[in-house]
């Protein structure tokens, strides 16, 4: 038989690994047609609305619910009473603490849920919320972890034993009433010494302010209990639908195989839709209570100012160098405030999340890191916002550090990072503070990315321009933002990587049907990222169908494998893997099914593109979509009919993407207001996928980076009311405001990964808050600056000139 | 209840006669009475545009309306501009693109930038970003939304001068 169509044809056919694969999601979301979960609509469907706490820390003398009861179309008033007798009116957290579903006898935050009204539409549901009253009695508020570490102010008396002592938290032992842990890496001494005896030591003191991920989607849940069959059906915004099903079950008492977790099309996660809140809770309970369907879906304000937040970490550095810029040290202390619940949605093992990457991507001898978890009067729920676990924080950490390092040391900070990286030949790299890299290239990236952007001439202009301010012919100013970042994505192997002791594994289960098409389903989520179109380019290439013939599903516990979700960059390290690892093994059945077909040994044939041929011979051969149909319509001696399998991954290691990215950008020193010139990002994320994809998920992590940088913030006043609880104060850049991004690449697979794909969709965040930040401080520095915090909007901006005497 | 108003909407060419209360918003009276979920809600607040509609002739935020005030009107939602076998070219533009991710912004910006589009037929990149600037989106970083509307652009503006 005559081959007619060429090899590349073949593989170009298949739309597999490595092309720009136009979205399968994208029919629907284009029309309208998407369904997330405030689509849901079901008889008899009733509405669910919280009544919430005015105030920060205040006891609860009593609620009258009686008004609320009477009015038309109420139908439910629940309290903390309700849940008590079921047990549900406390919660456990993902970081082993325990949350109040609702207030029990006192409220530790404003916004916090008090009551939960159940009406027969959200108009009556908030009329509700305004008729049920509660008596308050106001207490001191703390906001500061460092003030609620001296204070005598009991913010959890439920975590203090009778006699007054403090038991051991979920991580050891807790220092204070208001302490929560401490966490601590690396060797403490060798770092000391090193750092006490250095030619050149640089300081910094730095607050990654508090943020919010904000989805375009809030969050919200349907939930429908049915009686008659004992089942309960979850509808909602989860990051993680089978770790909801498996904390629905151990606080409901309801067996596992009786709910059925559904996450829907989800709009935007970003970390928001990790944890689990009581909003979730309430309406299960108040579907159990009802025999109704029950929804709740929060609005923009609640969102912002319950449903977790994102960084509030105080961090305090040294770093130690040799007079030529070598760096020998470096000493890390963070104190965390973790708000009202210890609700951070980490790996057990891991309570400040992944922070002690925070040596970079640089070969420091000895380092140490401490964080001390501290409670105070905000809401709960540090989450990892477009990054995997606090390596956000890590990497803005060391790159401000390196910042600072070239500037005690009169050096450029470019060299600097240039004399420190870890070097290719270094990799796999076991970092002071315990990662093992698993591949890397920095130099080559960073040369690349510099040549790109013309570093030298950019310093010479700036130089230039200094001059100019200086003469008085100019009122703008000049920064050159620099990061080198490495990510950690992935978690993550079973031995050290758990989430309520569940180890993260995850898993892809193929279905090949007797015409040659394939439904696969995976125990991860999209919110956004594209899994349905890239996931069939590896399956694709895997198993040789087209991805256009392979349907992705996720996201229901009834027919999903176990997975434990999306976030952190997980899934194309994790579920990815599992997703290759099943293809092979369709693909080792095929060949038995092919080898038997073509009457030859199992070992002489091969797999070529879309087929198995026989070795030698490549006109005798049978394709993916024959052996399909031979594997459903034949007997084959020892054999069993259909072709179907699974694998469960787990992953032996973290992946580690890196990148280079560089920020130029004039600032206007009288209004304060930042130009984004250009913005250059080289991402390395090993082997890729779907190069649109990758593109797009860099431009969109770049954008949240530079709100954050730029302005994004949950402020808190002295007695806790939220600043920053709408739109109008919550920054979320427009169109306006974003530049256009230069993106480029460098491949250093994954050794350890089946395909060597490293996950990317967070990189460009991680990288992109330090490049921003240090935009803007590098423009100040040849006035004087060494450190100013984020986030770096207009007001500070103006402020960071006038403190240097700029506007004189 | 007693105080319900008598509202006539024509939503994408079909009439709808129904009773609301005043107090009810144009985005719930869409979404929840005539089942149109298209427009979404992302603030409530006039600063997504995740809600965005076209109303007699003009892009409005369903979400700082009341229906009673809608009455009579004409409206245009992102169901009302293609079909599944004749998407609108902004449709077809988004798509190739990328210039959506989770979807929850699409239907807004897509209607919006529909009337842009008429406002100004052949607008500039800058044009198109202060004229999209009342939508947001937080997964694409707006790059490809700009480029699939300026590719939409040019398209619709050579089918013109092929019918010339
Ligand atoms: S929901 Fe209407 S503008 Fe945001
Ligand atoms: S695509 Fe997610 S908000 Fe725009």
């Amino acid at each position: 038989m005559k081959d007619e169509v060429t090899r590349e044809d073949r593989v170009a056919g298949l739309k597999g690994l490595g092309c720009s694969r136009k979205r399968v999601e994208d029919a629907r979301f284009t029309q309208g047609k998407g369904n997330y979960v405030d689509d849901i609509k079901l008889p008899g469907m009733l509405h669910g609305d919280f009544v919430r706490s005015p105030y920060a820390h205040a006891r609860i003398k009593s609620i009258n619910i009686d008004a609320a009861m009477a009015l038309p179309g109420v139908t439910a008033v629940l309290t903390a009473k309700d849940l008590e007798p079921l047990g549900l009116h406390w919660m456990p957290t993902l970081a082993g603490d325990k949350q109040m579903v609702l207030a029990d006898g006192k409220v530790l935050f404003q916004g916090q849920e008090v009551a939960f009204v159940v009406a027969a539409d959200r108009y009556i549901a908030a009329d509700a919320v305004e008729l049920v009253e509660v008596e308050y009695e106001e207490l001191e508020v703390i906001v500061n972890p460092f003030k609620s570490l001296q204070s005598d102010v009991v913010l959890r008396e439920d975590l203090i034993a009778p006699d007054g002592s403090i038991p051991n938290g979920a991580h050891g032992p807790r220092k204070h009433p208001n302490h929560i842990f401490t966490w601590e890496a690396g060797e403490l001494e060798a770092t000391n010494q090193v750092i006490d005896n250095a030619e050149v030591v640089a300081e910094a003191e730095m607050y990654y302010h508090r943020t919010h991920p904000c989805p375009l989607e809030t969050c919200g849940s349907v939930a429908s209990m049915d009686k008659v069959n004992g089942k309960l059906t979850l509808w909602g915004t989860f990051q993680a639908p089978h770790v909801v099903r498996t904390v629905a079950s151990l606080l409901s008492g309801i067996e596992e195989h009786n709910i059925r977790v559904v996450s829907p099309d989800i709009g935007g996660g970003f970390g928001n839709k990790v944890g689990v809140y009581p909003g979730y809770v309430c309406s299960i309970v108040a579907s159990i209570v009802t025999g109704v369907p029950v929804k709740w879906v929060e609005d923009r304000m609640e969102n912002l100012m319950s449903t977790a937040f994102a960084r509030d970490y105080w961090m305090k550095g040294k770093i130690s160098a040799t007079k030529e810029g070598k760096i020998t040290g470096l000493h890390c202390h963070v104190t965390a405030d973790h708000g009202a619940f210890d609700a951070c949605a980490d790996p057990t093992k891991f309570p400040a999340g992944f922070m002690n990457i925070c040596t970079g991507s640089y070969d420091i001898p000895v380092a140490y890191l401490g964080v001390d978890g501290v409670y105070t009067n905000k809401a709960p729920g540090g989450v990892s916002y477009r990054c995997s676990f606090r390596v956000t924080e890590a990497v803005y950490f060391i790159e401000r550090m390196i910042e600072v390092l070239a500037i005690e040391l009169n050096m450029d900070p470019a060299e600097l990072r240039s004399i420190n990286f870890i070097k290719k030949e270094q990799f796999p790299y076991t970092a002071a503070l315990g990662w093992e890299y698993d591949s890397g290239d920095y130099q080559t990236a960073w040369d690349k990315a510099l040549l790109a952007v013309d570093y030298k001439g950019l310093r010479a202009e700036q130089a230039e321009r200094v001059a100019a301010f200086k003469r008085g012919e100019t009122r703008k100013i000049m920064g050159i933002g620099l990061s080198f970042f490495t990510e950690i994505v992935g978690a993550g192997p079973v031995k050290n990587c758990d989430i309520l002791g569940m180890g993260m594994f995850d898993s892809c289960e193929i279905r090949i049907h007797p015409t040659g098409s394939a439904t696969a389903r995976l125990g991860t989520i999209s919110q956004g990222q594209g899994h349905a179109t890239t996931f069939a380019q590896i399956l694709a290439s895997e198993i040789g169908l087209p991805a256009d013939s392979i349907t992705i599903e996720e996201g229901d516990t009834d027919t999903a494998p176990y997975g434990l979700g999306t976030y952190g960059s997980r899934s194309t390290p994790v579920a990815g893997a599992a997703a290759a690892m099943a293809g092979r093994k369709i693909r080792a059945k095929a060949q038995m099914i092919a080898a038997y077909l073509l009457e030859v040994h199992d070992d002489d044939v091969e797999f070529d593109v879309d087929r198995f041929a026989v070795k030698g011979a490549p006109e005798r051969f049978k394709t993916m979509k024959e052996i399909a149909y031979a594997s459903y319509h034949q007997a084959i001696p020892g054999l069993e009919p259909g072709l179907e399998a699974v694998s469960y991954y787990d992953p032996p290691n973290m992946t580690y993407p890196f990148g280079a990215y560089v920020c130029v950008m004039d600032i206007d020193v009288d209004t304060g207001v930042p130009e984004i010139r250009r913005f250059y990002a080289l991402d390395d994320c090993g082997t890729r996928i779907n190069p649109m994809v990758i593109e797009g998920q860099i431009h969109g992590g770049l954008t949240e980076a530079l709100a954050v940088a730029l302005g994004q913030e949950i402020a808190y006043d002295d007695i806790g009311n939220v600043k920053t609880g709408t739109l109008m104060d919550f920054f979320l850049p427009t169109a306006w405001e974003v530049p256009n991004y230069e993106t480029d690449f460098t491949v250093t697979p994954s050794p350890h990964h089946p395909i060597g794909a490293k996950g990317v969709g967070e990189s460009p965040h991680v990288g992109g808050v330090p490049c921003f930040s240090n935009a803007v401080q590098d423009a100040f520095r040849p006035f004087g600056n060494r450190h100013t915090n984020m986030p770096h909007d207009h007001w500070r901006i103006w402020q960071t000139a006038a403190n240097l005497g700029m506007h004189d | 209840m007693s105080n319900k108003m008598h509202v006539k909407l024509n939503v994408n060419g079909t009439d709808h006669e129904f009773l609301a209360e005043p107090r009810e918003l144009l985005i719930y009276a869409l979404r929840e009475k005539l089942n149109i979920t298209g427009p979404h809600v992302g603030c409530e607040t006039s600063h997504c545009g995740a809600c965005t509609v076209t109303l007699n002739g003009k892009s409005v935020k369903s979400c700082t309306m009341f229906v009673a005030q809608a009455n009579g009107a004409e409206i245009t939602t992102i169901e009302g501009l293609g079909s599944p076998d004749a998407l609108h070219v902004l449709q077809e533009n988004f798509k190739e693109h990328h210039g959506l991710q989770c979807g929850f912004c699409t239907p807004g910006m897509i209607t919006r930038a529909a009337k842009l589009l008429e406002e100004n037929p052949n607008p500039t990149e800058e044009e198109v970003r202060f004229g999209i600037a009342g939508n947001i989106c937080r997964c694409t970083g707006y790059q490809n939304i700009v480029k699939s509307i300026l590719s939409a652009a040019s398209e619709l503006n050579s089918a013109k001068e092929a019918a010339q």
